[in-house]
């Protein structure tokens, strides 16, 4: 599962270091261990004997490390040491070996022809090897991740076309862009077409957006917290995607070792977006049912301390607001406790509200407001506000993913221009954006098609919520996003992991509905299930019920 | 074990500025080198004929405008509604219905192949599914850095080669560029020797090396790659069993088709799946299209793991939909494309033309070129020192006096002083004969003297 990988490819990625960073890992292993034996030697031998067994110890570890370190110099390769790739070492295994020399003599005679590629032995050495990073992703592809990925794909639901395919209720994208088809039956795209000609927009720009559109943006992050806070536009990096904007983030705030803490669940994302590229780290604080899913003070403040105490530099914390899976909303105690745990440890926040514009469900039902964490600092010192990063994403709220816009908001002005330099790495694209300023700046186009979204996506909250009740299966409170944590452990033949991916199978196989298990959002209770829902339009609903009706009678009868 | 929660505020709150990581301190973004100071110089007094004729005229900037009204043409009246959304309606259900993240339109990628293909004349193929989008050849050559090699470990650069290397392949990677010295004997060509001499280096300070990577044509030479010396470093690449990329980003900007010689040819004809499966490509519409602002890059490779890989990790980098809906008909368009194709051609090479000639009425040589959107100019001769602060001395004159942003060869990592790179494409042709007609008073000037 997509749990263990990243921590293996993690290890070995250290290890493959060089030996300045090769030499802290050994050595942290060896402080485990002399710290205790340190103890019990001091209880007979003295000092003498407390000191120096375990510094010979020590030495030899260390001697131990640096000549296997030498040995296996691709050792990056250790997770593929059953694939062809970890052959490919030996080419690099012995510099002394002699075949460097003799090749030498080789390449100062003429240049060969291509039939010498040929016919060279050194051919059937084996495969070329790839890095330690992509030798992880090879190893992932079990997860429902991407097996669920892959059923859509192979099937994908069409209401006309595929009536019994796969319905992807499991990643937080609109398959349908319901956007263009808005705009092509209602026909405002005169206005939106106005003025757009490809002079304006091909050549060279600030590849962290027009200032334009970050204006545009700014207005469309305050309008979400319903204008209590103003954005400033100058503090705003685009970038192609909430998965780059949240990489940036963990790049400029952590170095590789170091650690984020996560509540969780959490997005699944979060796996490759923090931590693949950029080797740092996720502990996960766990949530639980009991507390309906809230943070508590409490289970953070532990995990930062044993983090501590494992050698690990906590460098943030990173929430999401409306949160996913959940939806929930955080109060504002919430979140000024976690900028006072922040500060305490003079550590990061990163706040994912790349859902504050899909917030539905209003105050009448309970449903509490929005507050951003750029109001909370709005009124701090400071040195508060850099340490507070915020994530933003316009697609979601246009429900328009395909655009590929979404953006950093920072105080902090080395974040700031750090990220502005990253985002050459990944930009929006030019027509892109100017599409979405023209688009934005319609107010018929805003008020058709983005408020006429927000209400869709309430509607078909409700009759998911209503229609899963009837299962008894229940939802958390959602109040923002696109999804419903459903709680399915009635459901499940054993409250275990295996219990939960055994119902994800039924789920896909029998009910062809592809559902995000809560082990992937690292859910520590077995049997709660992501559905997200954006992509259903108000007839699906009935067939996705059917659907999950078919599994639950299987299920019955099994049990 | 006291609770923290209860802790009190520290006092000296100044002490406790948080802080960053090093990829965010660090300044491996290469961005205060003179190649991105000049361009500040220009931001700042840009030239413009009519409302700043004295202004500094951007000669840094490998930006190509020669051929845009064709595509302008093409787009607007071919296609005035399609060019925005791309064909009308959906062309079928799976279409839209597929997530299409990372993997990227199909009709997209067909039509990225087609105009690959187009481009070497037919003499490789190129199979969509080995197609990957990234918002950009930078993002393209990171991504092929982190999937092929490990931090601390190295590639072959041949130098000089394009100052954003630095930046693109060694800032979060961590991997580390270990240059393979070319010098105007021999036109800069890559020889063995070079390329073993660079390989013993990175091995006698312990670092290993995972590729070479190359430009092909080359930034900024703006010559292509000999034949033989594609074939000598794929044999290389062999024997050191390493990888092979291949930056073709100006591959469409050659002036005459039959010069260029993609390494897809070369492996074309080879069976073993060992040798092909070290070679990566590199392409963008950014230059031969003109279209840098659509941000549009591919990663061509031969290995299915490397294609896999770089699928994934696409993710943090991708290609809007819409951009690739507006451009999948226009590349797929043969007639269109290899109109436009020759006649792109044709318009680099007469401006290539008219720049060394002008220069070399001013006495000033330049590398033969015969590819790209700028020239490798000679100034050698008018320095004197030959010696890092000497160009940069010169380069500083030019900037300030002559109004002219040119790059320098030390920001492109050349072993020889006194080489400049100046862009030809990104201008009018009047505004080019404006700035030949400022180096030739320099010239006469300094011939007083």
């Amino acid at each position: 599962m997509t749990r263990t990988e990243p921590n293996r490819s993690r290890s070995s990625n250290s290890n493959s270091a060089d030996s300045g960073d090769g030499g802290g890992g050994g050595g942290t292993t060896a402080m485990r261990v002399i710290v205790p034996l340190q103890g019990v030697v001091q209880g007979r031998g003295g000092l003498f004997l407390g000191s120096v067994i375990p510094c010979a110890f020590f030495y030899f570890l260390q001697f131990y490390l640096k000549r296997n370190r030498k040995d296996e110099p691709g050792s990056g390769d250790q997770n593929s040491a059953s694939s062809p790739n970890s052959d490919s070492n030996s080419g690099f295994r012995d510099p002394t070996r002699s075949q460097s020399a003799g090749h030498l003599t080789e390449l100062t005679g003429l240049p060969r022809s291509l039939s010498r590629i040929l016919l060279s032995p050194r051919n059937s050495g084996g495969a070329v090897s790839v890095s330690g990073r992509a030798s992880c992703v090879i190893k992932g592809e079990d997860s429902p991740y991407y097996v669920g990925q892959k059923r859509v794909e192979e099937d994908p639901y069409d209401e006309s076309g595929n009536p019994d395919g796969v319905i992807e209720l499991g990643l937080a994208q609109n398959n349908k862009l319901s956007l263009e088809d808005d705009l092509v039956s209602e026909n405002p795209r005169e206005e939106i077409l106005d003025g757009l000609s490809i002079s304006g927009i091909a050549s060279y720009e600030p590849s962290d957006g027009l200032m334009e559109l970050k204006m545009a943006i700014a207005g469309f992050m305050s309008e979400a917290t319903k204008n209590s806070v103003s954005f400033d536009p100058s503090q705003l990096v685009l970038t192609s995607g909430a998965s780059s904007a949240m990489e940036i983030l963990s790049f400029c705030l952590a170095d590789s070792g170091n650690a984020f803490l996560v509540p969780t669940p959490c997005s699944p994302g979060y796996d490759r977006d923090v931590k693949w590229r950029t080797g740092v780290e996720i502990i996960h604080v766990p949530c639980r049912s009991a507390d309906n899913f809230n943070i508590s003070m409490l289970v953070l403040d532990r995990a930062f301390y044993q983090a501590k105490k494992r050698g690990v530099r906590i460098r943030g914390i990173i929430i999401s607001n409306p949160s996913n899976p959940m939806g929930s909303l955080l109060s504002r105690e919430n979140l000024y406790a976690l900028l006072d745990f922040a500060r305490e440890r003079n550590i990061h926040i990163i706040s994912n509200e790349i859902f504050a514009g899909s917030v539905h469900g209003g105050e009448e039902e309970g449903g509490g407001e929005f507050v951003s964490m750029a109001e909370i600092v709005d009124t701090e010192e400071n040195i508060d506000r850099e340490r507070v990063h915020i994530i933003y994403d316009l697609s979601k709220d246009l429900s328009f993913p395909g655009l590929r816009s979404a953006a950093i908001y920072s105080f902090n002005e080395t974040v700031l221009s750090a990220s502005r330099k990253l985002t050459t790495l990944s930009p929006v694209s030019s027509p892109s954006q100017h599409l979405l300023i023209s688009a934005i700046s319609s107010p018929r186009f805003v008020q058709r098609t983005v408020k006429a979204n927000r209400q869709r996506l309430q509607r078909i909250y409700t009759e998911l919520v209503k229609g899963l009740k009837e299962f008894g299966i229940e939802c958390t409170r959602s109040n923002g996003g696109f999804f419903c944590w459903a709680d399915m452990r009635g459901l499940i033949s054993s409250y275990s992991e295996k219990g939960e991916v055994e119902l994800w199978n039924k789920l896909l196989n029998t009910g062809k509905i592809n559902v995000m298990p809560g082990s992937c959002c690292h859910c520590i209770e077995p049997g709660w299930f992501r559905l997200c829902f954006s992509n259903l339009s108000e007839r699906d609903v009935p067939v996705v019920m059917n659907r999950i009706r078919k599994v639950r009678e299987t299920c019955k009868s099994q049990n | 074990m006291g609770l923290p929660l209860m802790m009190e505020r520290s006092s000296n709150n100044n002490n406790n500025v948080v802080e960053l990581s090093r990829v965010a301190v660090s300044d491996t973004h290469g961005e205060d080198s003179p190649y991105f100071a000049g361009w500040k110089a220009y931001d700042e007094n840009p030239y413009d004929e009519s409302h700043n004729p004295s202004g500094v005229i951007q000669m840094g900037l490998a930006e190509n405008q020669v051929s845009f009204d064709l595509l302008e043409s093409y787009l607007e009246k071919k296609n005035p509604e399609g060019s925005m959304w791309g064909s009308k309606g959906a062309p079928g259900f799976r279409e839209n219905a597929l997530f299409q993240d990372y993997h990227g339109l199909k009709t997209f990628r067909q039509a990225m192949a087609s105009f690959m293909e187009q481009i070497r004349g037919g003499k490789a193929r190129f199979d969509p599914d080995r197609i990957v989008l990234t918002a950009g050849a930078t993002a393209a050559n990171e991504l092929l850095t982190f999937i092929l090699a490990d931090p601390n470990d190295a590639l072959l650069v041949p130098t000089p080669y394009y100052p954003g290397f630095d930046r693109d392949l060694r800032w979060r990677t961590g991997v580390r560029i270990v240059p393979i010295h070319c010098d105007s004997s021999n036109h800069f060509q890559i020889t063995p020797e070079a390329l073993e001499s660079a390989y013993q280096t990175a091995r006698d300070a312990n670092i290993r090396v995972r590729g070479v990577l190359i430009t092909n044509p080359s930034n900024p030479l703006g010559a292509t790659v000999q034949k033989k010396v594609l074939e000598n470093l794929l044999d290389f690449c062999v024997r050191k069993n390493i990888h092979l990329v291949a930056d073709e980003i100006y591959s469409g900007s050659v002036f005459h088709a039959s010069e260029f010689t993609s390494v897809a040819e070369i492996v074309e004809i080879i069976d073993d799946v060992t040798v092909k499966e070290r070679v990566h490509i590199v392409y963008s519409l950014s230059k031969d299209l003109g279209l840098p602002g659509f941000r549009v890059g591919t990663i061509y490779s031969y290995n299915d793991n490397v294609v896999r890989t770089a699928r994934r990790m696409s993710s943090f980098t991708l290609v809007s939909s819409q951009t690739q809906h507006m451009l999948a008909a226009m590349l797929s368009d043969e007639e269109f494309t290899e109109k436009y194709i020759r006649i792109n051609r044709e318009r680099l090479r007469r401006r290539y033309e008219t720049i060394v000639e002008g220069l070399k009425k001013a006495g000033i040589e330049c590398l033969k070129g015969n590819a790209g959107l700028f020239c490798w100019m000679n100034l050698g001769f008018l320095l004197d020192k030959k010696t890092k602060e000497g160009e940069l001395e010169l380069w500083d004159v030019i900037l300030k006096e002559l109004k002219l942003n040119i790059s320098p060869g030390t920001s492109c990592h050349c072993s020889e002083f006194g080489w400049f790179r100046v862009c030809f494409a990104n201008m009018s042709e009047k505004t080019l004969e404006i700035a030949l007609t400022r180096i030739h008073e320099f010239m006469d000037r300094r011939k007083r003297f």
